[in-house]
């Protein structure tokens, strides 16, 4: 028999082997600091092997053009800040597999030419950027031709003020990327908050987006995407999102979008998706609608807005149930007779009808638009008689005897009561707050 | 002049019409305010029934009143008084009278609930069209010595305020809805009190970013200085205007 030690031994010796190599394939840690080895990033990246972690520790780098070729971690201690000075693009990554994490990056100069951005990726897979600061930049994010990205938690603040929107650059704007993952970030003071041209199943979850000259979210050709749990508020053009099918967007506030031309979402071609579950609040116009089809609105709630819905009429069979309106100067307003969509079980403050049966639901149908709104719609002027008493008047007339306002417009089965949804708004509210961390603003 | 409007002011309280109207008033502004959640919203409400009661009240009132006091004008006029002072006596004290009641009524509840620069707005814009009304009943009651007939002009006018002036303009605005419109739209509104008064607090209204490009485009005119002060040259013009036209009406006609 064997001494069973010898074997233990062996094998300990092998688990030891196997750590150590396995630690070397890890890497080591290239530190920088003013003390340290090195003493600029581009430095400390441009030696960096595959796998290395460069750890940048708190103080200011006047540097940019920092390119990463291999795939390593590159961290920021102690919040170190990268100021470009307006000098071109701060960190350009030329590998896959690369984390860029805890800086602080600011000041990048407009180029049209170039589009400098503070991080840019192109044509690189597995890339993560997470709990950055960038500010005064002009993109922030730039992705084209990527694939499999996180960008978690950062911060980016642009400035706006006195600026055309020709000369700003967007927030996070993603060109043929997919599988991305935009989560928890907090974007303003850019031309689009998150822009995304031809990015298909990704997630945009409990981002902020305002105070961006254009719109807050901008996508188009992006197809197969979530967004949830996102705040987009007093955008230039609120939310505008074109030629997309199969678009989930679930729990977002859309609010303040206040102006001559602003929306609170402006739908353009989006097809066969679901809109469940926001909030419309004060803006100019909530949803505007063309040439959308198949969409399912449900649990929204539309407050004090002027116009809550624009429903063109080159809109067909999307479905509107269980929704709330309440305050709005108009509930619906369309631009012809023609109509092929839905409503049923939705609330409506302006509502008069009485239910007889008390099932909660109205015993009379309520038809949306009303006569003024028709006329507003042709003859925009006419805005300024409202609330006038006459307008009042022609407006209970048309109720009463409808002949102008569209027939099939209507819904059959208005609610008597305000629909209470349980969207737990405070609760995701709690999470955020918490999961925030205490240097940034809120 | 004075000793007349006091007469004047004393024999209007003596009928009671006036406290009935000033409760009516602050019973509405406060029912109104406690109704309607938001200040804004109770605002709105109010603006309303002000624009529709106010010119009501104060056309039918100020023309029974001035037919009611044919007697005591005659009597004045009899003794070594200028017609004109008379006749703005009688104007001053009706006018006077109404717009404390609309103070009072009115203009406390927006104090308490609502105050700031719309409030101001609003309480402003009630006793202008109070003057305004006021001028219009006395410029229906001068027209004719029947006392029937110069109601029923007095009503014409507020109904025509009131509502026909805005279907007419919305029949314009439609037939020719192919033109640009903005600016003769303006101006038409500026043609009625009751318009330019609500036009004026219903823009500095939260809800003025609700109307879209048009709004948007008046609101930069009433929602500046410059265009609030011509807005209330305006109204002072439409004060004016049918006060001087009756006034001159009165002191050339045959009593």
């Amino acid at each position: 028999m064997k001494d069973p030690s010898k074997h233990i031994i062996i094998w300990t010796a092998c688990a030891f082997v196997l750590l150590l190599t396995s630690l070397q394939a890890v890497g080591g840690t290239l530190k920088v600091c003013s003390t340290c080895e090195y003493r600029s990033v581009k430095e400390a990246v441009s030696k960096a092997k595959a796998g290395d972690v460069v750890l940048v520790d708190g103080g200011t780098y006047k540097e940019s053009g920092i390119t990463i070729t291999q795939p390593i971690r590159l961290i920021g201690q102690n919040n170190p800040v990268i100021d470009g000075n307006n000098s071109g693009q701060i960190i350009t990554v030329a590998s896959d597999n690369v984390t860029i994490q805890g800086f602080t990056l600011q000041n990048v100069a407009t180029s049209y030419t170039r589009d400098d951005a503070a991080i840019r990726v192109r044509q690189q897979n597995n890339i993560r950027i997470l709990n950055n600061t960038i500010l005064k930049t002009y993109f922030g994010i730039y992705l084209q031709y990527s694939d499999s990205i996180v960008i978690k938690d950062n911060v980016i603040k642009g400035e706006n003020l006195g600026k055309t929107e020709s000369s700003l650059g967007n927030a996070i704007h993603l060109y043929y990327t997919d599988d991305v993952q935009i989560i928890g970030n907090d974007v303003q003071g850019h031309r689009d908050g998150i822009y995304l041209e031809t990015v298909k199943n990704s997630k945009v979850v409990r981002n902020t987006s305002r105070q961006n000259m254009r719109y807050g979210l901008h996508f188009m050709f992006s197809d197969n995407n979530v967004y949830t749990h996102n705040t987009f508020r007093k955008n230039g053009a609120g939310v505008a999102v074109m030629y997309t099918t199969n678009v989930h967007m679930e729990y977002n506030t859309f609010e303040d979008n206040w102006g001559a031309a602003s929306y609170g979402l402006l739908l353009k071609e989006i097809n066969n998706s679901f809109i469940h579950n926001n909030i419309f609040r004060r803006n100019t116009t909530g949803i505007h609608m063309e040439s959308s089809s198949r969409l399912d609105f449900k649990n929204n709630d539309f407050e004090r807005n002027g116009w809550a819905i624009k429903l063109m009429t080159t809109c067909i069979d999307d479905t509107f149930r269980l929704n709330n309106f309440t305050g709005n100067s108009f509930d619906i307003s369309t631009n012809g007779n023609a109509q092929h969509n839905y409503f049923e079980h939705n609330y409506w403050d302006k509502y008069t009808g009485y239910d007889l049966d008390k099932d909660g639901v109205g015993d009379v149908p309520y038809r949306p638009v009303s006569l003024y709104s028709m006329l507003v719609e042709q003859v925009p002027p006419s805005i300024m008689f409202m609330r006038s008493f006459m307008v009042d008047l022609l407006d209970n007339m048309e109720k009463v005897m409808p002949s102008i306002i569209p027939q099939t417009l209507v819904d059959e089965q208005p609610l008597m009561k305000k629909i209470d949804h349980d969207n737990n708004r405070e609760f995701v509210q709690v999470l955020r707050q918490t999961a925030s961390a205490p240097w940034r603003e809120r | 002049m004075n000793k007349i409007i006091k007469y004047v002011l004393y024999d209007i309280l003596r009928s009671k019409i006036i406290v009935a109207y000033t409760l009516f008033l602050l019973l509405l502004s406060i029912g109104l305010f406690n109704l309607g959640g938001s200040p804004d919203k109770g605002l709105l409400s109010l603006l309303n029934l002000v624009l529709l009661t106010v010119p009501l009240i104060s056309i039918v009132f100020a023309t029974t009143h001035f037919y009611n006091s044919y007697e005591f004008m005659e009597l004045l006029v009899s003794q070594p008084i200028r017609r004109s002072k008379i006749f703005m006596s009688e104007y001053l004290g009706v006018s006077l009278s109404l717009s404390a009641a609309f103070l009072i009524g009115v203009g406390i509840p927006v104090l308490l609930f609502a105050p700031g620069a719309t409030g101001l707005y609003l309480v402003l814009t009630g006793v202008f069209i109070t003057f305004i009304f006021v001028a219009l009943a006395f410029l229906a009651s001068v027209i004719t010595r029947d006392k029937a007939k110069g109601i029923g002009i007095a009503l014409m006018l507020w109904f025509y305020f009131a509502l026909i002036y805005d279907g007419i303009v919305l029949f314009i605005l439609y037939s020719f809805g192919d033109y640009p419109l903005e600016y003769a739209t303006l101006a038409l509104t500026a043609l009625n009190p009751v318009d330019l008064g609500r036009v004026m607090v219903l823009l500095n209204l939260d809800v003025s970013a609700m109307m879209g490009y048009t709004g948007a485009l008046y609101k930069s005119i009433f929602g500046s200085g410059w265009g609030v002060g011509i807005a209330f040259m305006i109204l002072v013009l439409w004060v004016l205007v049918p006060l001087l036209v009756s006034r001159r009406a009165f002191t050339r006609r045959d009593l």
